[in-house]
């Protein structure tokens, strides 16, 4: 796989390449280059399989990074290609040209975290919520508990007992007074 | 009586029906409806008694996992994460698990090891179980679901010796397995893999030699094998259609490359084809769960030591684990960094592909009537689709 | 109960465009006053003997159902039998967690079930959000949107607990306690405010009737 990487790197300036497992690893190029890439590894080196597409919320760096996974079903090896782009107004080129199921991945990215795909079939429909009037709800800044206890109404009686503190009480009672 | 093969088409290209010319009648099928594995629509444009364009609508079952699951202790999150897909819930929980185990550097016993592939086999028969049960439902053969789904409550009931649980057994953990197996177990399972065999004989000849179910069943949904890398179909959709694929073999996970099977692999990939690959899939889980009962380890650990689990934090790292689950597929992506909670899990579900792009492309000139039929030789859940 | 000669005011049906307003109901549901005595223990009998299930998979508790429809635990001989369409079903089974989407079907599959009409809620999630009490996404308490009569905990509940689940509402029925469908109809505004509350998305008439 050494080779992979320094055609990737040579061609595309792919950097930080991993090796997770003898069959899975992880590089990183330019969000501007990402549909090449794709094209590239899908149709010279045999990565023909998509197995996801998905978004990492790096919010103290200020980026989503982009997920997209590819096997090789020849060599059994498996790739997962990381973009950086930016948490304000992030958009990145499609590929939904390429397969067929990418462009629901894109649609969720777009609802889950605001990742636009100019282009993208569909992409500004609802995927999973109805109705919805919040922020992007994967982004780390959205904090579902309280939307939950803001919007739905309690059936009181409910106690949550935290198992940090519990066990701390338990096992150490003369601390706790 | 063979219908029209159809051609793959990029999802930009639809049909667009002129919806204003009265010709054609826009109806919904589901969520409240008996044709629906599970709880999702389609919204399907018909011309008369044929369907000429479709849109699939999931996120009934959205609960945002991904979300909460970013919220909880990486052992709190084990309860959770057997719930997405319902019907196999062990392949939630081995990905799961796995992905924490190569992250942290945990080598889990080797008893373990027979135990989960155990697990991940019964639950297989008990998925394809309840599926030909749906299958056959779905063109109005009764009988079959009564059988089926029966003979899945005698496999739950050995899930229920071993696991405490019938439908979520929470029994692959971090580490390894959460109990050994009870006095007696193995003598009940191979009883009741005989009783299963036996059971998949009469549904052998009740159902693929049924003239309504042949005419029915052939020439529907027909997947052409180019499709396969195009819309990254995986499992016994793909294997029906010629490309002999099966994680279990490529990838060689757990106890798999110890025991002897080879994946089935068909020449056509319509809704009897499938139906039949996965019958033979069935006799195939059988044989294995047979095989794993000879040759598990009777003494050793079943679980590994983890540190306290309020305080586990696993170094950053990122890593994909895939499974081949009964309809293909199914990985768990984990990105830690570092803290006690995962910064982010993202679970890949093979129905994503198959009852979103797959299913809106191969509904085109299907009879409404048989609309639920192909669905179920999909074998598609929803739950996966939104989580 | 509402004064027969005094016709209460038409629905505002909002969610509705103009052109649409006219097609769907307009009006509020109204109590019906069960009959007495012998007769009303008859109708109630008869009630609870033929307990037909709406035939909507809400949640997870939806892959209990099956075990129970099929010949090791056998729903049928009950009574109960599962029904294509609303229109042909008296008992409603939540199965387990609502999102909003499907929040916004069981109001109207619901309120489209002929009367008298019972509602049981499995798991726990229906009673107090269950495991998914902090999502965004799924309700906490089904008994704000629409009447429960019998809650049937565990998560899920078996196949043995749904039976004893539906032995309990039977007996809530025979006893002239199976109301749910006039208290909606007296509460009607309190429950519509509820629903309205949480489901955005409201392009539908007030009473799905």
């Amino acid at each position: 796989m050494n080779e992979l990487a320094t055609r990737l790197a040579g061609r595309y300036g792919a950097r930080d390449w991993h090796d997770q497992r003898k069959d899975l690893a992880a590089a990183t190029v330019d969000v501007a280059r990402i549909r090449d890439v794709m094209a590239w590894l899908r149709d010279e080196e045999g990565y023909r399989h998509l197995s996801f597409m998905t978004a990492i919320d790096n919010i103290e760096r200020g980026v989503f990074t982009l997920a997209y996974a590819l096997r090789n079903h020849g060599t059994g090896h498996g790739l997962i290609i990381h973009a950086d782009v930016g948490r304000d107004d992030p958009k990145v080129d499609s590929i939904h040209l390429l397969w067929g199921q990418a462009w629901t991945y894109q649609r969720e990215m777009k609802e889950w975290y605001g990742i636009d795909f100019p282009g993208s079939p569909r992409v500004d429909e609802e995927f999973v919520l109805e109705g919805w009037e919040g922020p992007p709800m994967m982004r780390r800044d959205f904090d579902s508990l309280a939307y939950s206890d803001a919007t739905y109404a309690e059936r009181p009686g409910r106690v949550t007992h935290d198992p940090a503190a519990h066990m701390r009480d338990r096992l150490f009672p003369e601390a706790a007074r | 009586m063979r219908r029209e093969k159809q051609h793959a088409v990029p999802p930009a290209e639809r049909a667009t029906p002129d919806l204003d010319s009265g010709k054609y009648l826009v109806m919904w099928q589901g969520p409240q409806h008996p044709g629906i594995t599970g709880n999702m629509s389609l919204r399907l444009v018909a011309e008369g008694d044929t369907v000429v364009d479709c849109e699939t609508h999931v996120g009934y079952l959205h609960r945002g996992f991904e979300k909460l699951m970013e919220r909880r202790l990486y052992m709190q999150n084990f309860p959770l994460v057997c719930r997405i897909a319902v019907p196999e819930p062990d392949f939630n929980e081995y990905c799961y698990a796995a992905a924490l185990e190569e992250l942290a550097g945990v080598v889990i016993p080797e008893k373990a090891v027979w135990l989960r592939t155990l697990s991940l086999e019964m639950i297989r028969l008990a998925s394809f179980l309840m599926w030909i049960g749906g299958q056959a439902g779905a063109f109005g053969h009764g009988t079959i679901a009564q059988w089926s789904v029966t003979m899945r409550d005698y496999v739950l009931d050995l899930f229920e010796e071993l696991t405490g649980g019938r439908i979520y057994h929470m029994y692959i953990i971090p580490g390894g397995v959460r109990g050994d197996v009870p006095a007696g177990f193995w003598k009940r399972v191979l009883a009741t893999m005989d009783v299963v065999e036996k059971n998949l004989d009469d549904i052998e000849l009740v159902m693929f030699h049924n003239a309504v179910f042949k005419a029915r069943a052939e020439g529907l949904g027909y997947i052409p094998r180019d499709w396969v890398d195009q819309y990254g179909i995986t499992g016994p959709n793909a294997r029906a259609a010629g490309a002999g694929r099966d994680l279990r073999k490529d990838s060689g996970y757990l106890a798999y490359p110890r025991l002897s099977f080879e994946p089935l692999v068909g020449t056509e990939s319509d809704a009897y084809g499938r139906a039949r690959l996965r019958l033979g899939e069935m006799y195939q889980a059988i044989d294995l769960i047979r095989q794993i009962v000879d040759r598990t380890p009777a003494n050793g650990p079943f679980r590994e030591k983890l540190p306290n689990p309020l305080h586990w934090k696993i170094p950053a790292g990122e890593t994909y684990v895939a499974a081949e689950c009964t309809r293909g597929e199914y990985g768990f992506y984990v990105v830690s960094d570092g803290s006690d909670k995962p910064r982010r899990v993202a679970v890949r579900g093979p129905s994503y592909t198959h009852a979103v792009s797959v299913m809106e492309r191969l509904v085109r000139g299907v009879n409404i009537a048989d609309v639920a039929g192909l669905m179920v030789s999909l074998h598609t859940y929803p739950p996966e689709i939104e989580r | 109960m509402s004064d027969k000669r005094l016709k209460p005011a038409p629905l505002a049906n909002e969610g509705l465009p103009p052109e649409e307003r006219g097609l769907f109901c307009d009006a509020a549901p109204r109590e019906y006053e069960p009959a007495r005595g012998a007769w009303e223990n008859f109708l109630n009998w008869a009630r609870s003997e033929s307990l037909w299930l709406l035939g909507f998979g809400t949640g997870c508790g939806a892959i209990e159902l099956r075990p129970l429809m099929t010949s090791r635990f056998d729903m049928y001989r009950y009574g109960i039998q599962p029904r294509p369409t609303p229109r042909q079903s008296s008992v409603f089974v939540i199965g387990g967690y609502a999102s909003v989407k499907t929040l916004k079907r069981i109001v109207r599959s619901y309120e489209q079930m002929m009367g008298p009409k019972f509602v049981v809620a499995l798991g726990s999630c229906t009673i107090n959000g269950g495991m998914y009490w902090d999502s965004y996404n799924t309700i906490k308490r089904i008994d704000q949107y629409i009447p429960v009569d019998v809650y049937i905990a565990g998560c899920m509940p078996r196949p043995e607990a749904l039976l004893a689940g539906f032995q309990e509402l039977k007996r809530i029925i025979k006893a002239g306690d199976g109301e749910g469908q006039n208290e909606y109809a007296r509460n009607f505004d309190w429950y519509k405010a509820n629903q309205k509350k949480v489901i955005k998305d409201w392009n539908m008439p007030d009473y799905n009737w």
